[in-house]
């Protein structure tokens, strides 16, 4: 059975309707780049698969003993994050919440989780160093440390690369991918269709039209694909 | 000469009373003071502390002598639709709070001015308003149910206090993967209009403000991680009050204004040493 399967959702706020019938199946090391025009209900799609909205109707099916607590993600950059004084530790850490419960304290194995991710990351020794300090790129590793605590298994990404540098960009598509490899499944909202074709397995682009495939069959469906490259 | 006169005052249980009050309250409300101030919520002591002032004029007219019974419940309903309206808004979490906060003062007034009772009308809204002496007016049982509620507060706090970092640092995220946003939310807003109504206590309605974001606000200036944020914030806290109540005892100045002016003190010493400290590094 597929990791994630939509069936025939439809996507919205404050009952308006953006995405019909949305279909489509995720399986366990996929990795899924979504695309479309600002406005096509990427970002919708992402909140309602982690349940951060509910959708307008249809049913997102998790299989593969996947839970919904147990999604990854790493969010857009918010405003309060900007100022917030908060060291690399305890943000990391934060990733191991959802599992706590009602219970007050990390454990052994919580702090366990969150060193070793973070060496993942290569950031060890910005463990102490505060958040708001450190480069966009450095966050970025800080946010997917985080993510990782809370999974094994999938991550949701909200446009990772933006306001980064073309070198940290590299690096960030780069741990991406050796996540992926490493088994974890992908699913990553992005508008550099680029690299998208270039990292990806699948593709799903949101718009007047929806394409939902590998990136091979998305290139010769060539939705609202660009040869001469650049976004659609 | 000053240690003397202190030491004698220190032997009057108002004085210890104050000063009991004044500490647990200060580091109830710096506590939260954090959280506020990183979550844009800033005014909400403002904005609540004029609703449990609407909610006292109320009392004081319905003639109640416990006046805790309207003003908890009433300022806990209105922490809770503010801090919920701040999530998915059709006014603002900042106008909703200036609405609110403007209209439970001006009610509030109103109400006591039509059905006042007292004699000194502009005295009893001074007191209100500033708390002047009233910390130095409490009852053994006021001082009792004080310490009760700072110690829940304290011990929510304590126990919240990874769930409350998660929720306030980062909330889709926390909720995307499992974490009760909604009840910590909640739990915020009850313990945050808890503080407000006991610190109406020392420092009155209109300077409630100042005793939830000057700690937080003075100790972001120097300090990087929000374990050391919010200890470095409480510590100030209580300093600072302990100074300022001292302070107004010996120099006969009001409470509230007296404590607020040494956290301003204290705010402008850490700004400036956070210059020196970025200055020493460059």
């Amino acid at each position: 059975m597929a990791q994630l399967t939509c069936r025939n959702l439809c996507i919205g706020y404050d009952g308006i309707e953006i995405l019909h019938n949305l279909n489509f199946e995720i399986n366990n090391g996929d990795y899924l780049c979504i695309v479309g025009e600002n406005g096509s209900g990427k970002s919708s799609l992402m909140k309602t698969i982690l349940n951060l909205q509910s959708p307008v109707s249809g049913k997102i099916i998790f299989g593969d003993d996947l839970t919904q607590n147990e999604i990854g993600y790493l969010p857009q950059q918010t405003l309060v994050q900007r100022d917030f004084p908060a060291s690399v530790w305890e943000i990391v850490l934060s990733g191991c919440q959802g599992r706590r419960g009602i219970l007050p304290f990390y454990s052994k194995e919580d702090k366990a989780l969150a060193k070793k991710n973070i060496e993942k990351m290569g950031i060890t020794h910005l463990t102490k160093r505060c958040y708001r300090e450190l480069s966009g790129g450095q966050q970025q590793r800080v946010l997917l440390a985080r993510a990782l605590c809370a999974t094994k298994k999938i991550l949701l990404l909200d446009e990772p690369v933006t306001g980064l540098d073309p070198n940290a960009t590299n690096e960030m598509y780069q741990l991406i991918k050796k996540l992926n490899k490493d088994g974890i499944t992908i699913i990553m909202i992005s508008h550099d269709i680029d690299s998208s074709l270039q990292y990806a397995s699948h593709i799903l682009h949101l718009g007047k039209k929806i394409f939902f495939g590998t990136n091979s069959d998305y290139i010769r469906a060539n939705v609202g694909f660009n040869p001469n490259g650049g976004e659609c | 000469m000053i240690l003397e006169k202190l030491s004698l005052y220190l032997e009057y249980p108002f004085v210890q009373y104050a000063l009991i009050v004044g500490v647990l309250i200060s580091l109830c409300s710096s506590l939260l003071g954090v959280i506020l101030v990183l979550k844009r919520f800033s005014f909400i002591g403002d904005g609540l502390s004029h609703v449990a002032f609407g909610a006292m004029a109320v009392s004081a007219v319905l003639g109640l002598t416990n006046d805790m019974t309207i003003v908890l419940p009433v300022t806990i309903i209105c922490a809770v639709l503010l801090l919920r309206t701040g999530q998915n808004a059709k006014i603002k979490g900042d106008a909703a709070i200036a609405m609110i906060s403007v209209g439970a003062l001006a009610l509030g007034y109103l109400i006591m001015n039509i059905f006042s009772t007292s004699a000194n009308l502009s005295g009893d809204v001074c007191s209100t308003l500033f708390g002047s002496t009233s910390i130095l007016t409490l009852t053994k049982i006021e001082v009792v149910l004080c310490i009760i509620l700072s110690a829940l507060v304290i011990l929510a706090f304590v126990f919240f206090y990874n769930k409350f970092f998660s929720v306030t640092f980062d909330e889709a995220f926390a909720k995307a993967t499992g974490t009760k946003t909604s009840v910590y939310n909640l739990l915020i807003a009850i313990v945050i209009a808890v503080i407000i109504v006991l610190a109406m206590n020392l420092v009155g309605s209109l300077l409630i403000s100042a005793l939830v974001i000057f700690p937080a606000l003075s100790a972001m200036r120097i300090f990087k991680s929000f374990r050391s944020v919010t200890i470095c914030s409480a510590i100030l806290s209580i300093v600072c009050s302990l100074l300022g109540i001292l302070v107004s005892i010996l120099a006969g100045t009001p409470v509230g204004s007296t404590i607020v002016a040494v956290q301003i003190a204290a705010f402008l010493l850490f700004w400036i040493f956070s210059f020196f400290k970025r200055g020493v590094k460059k």
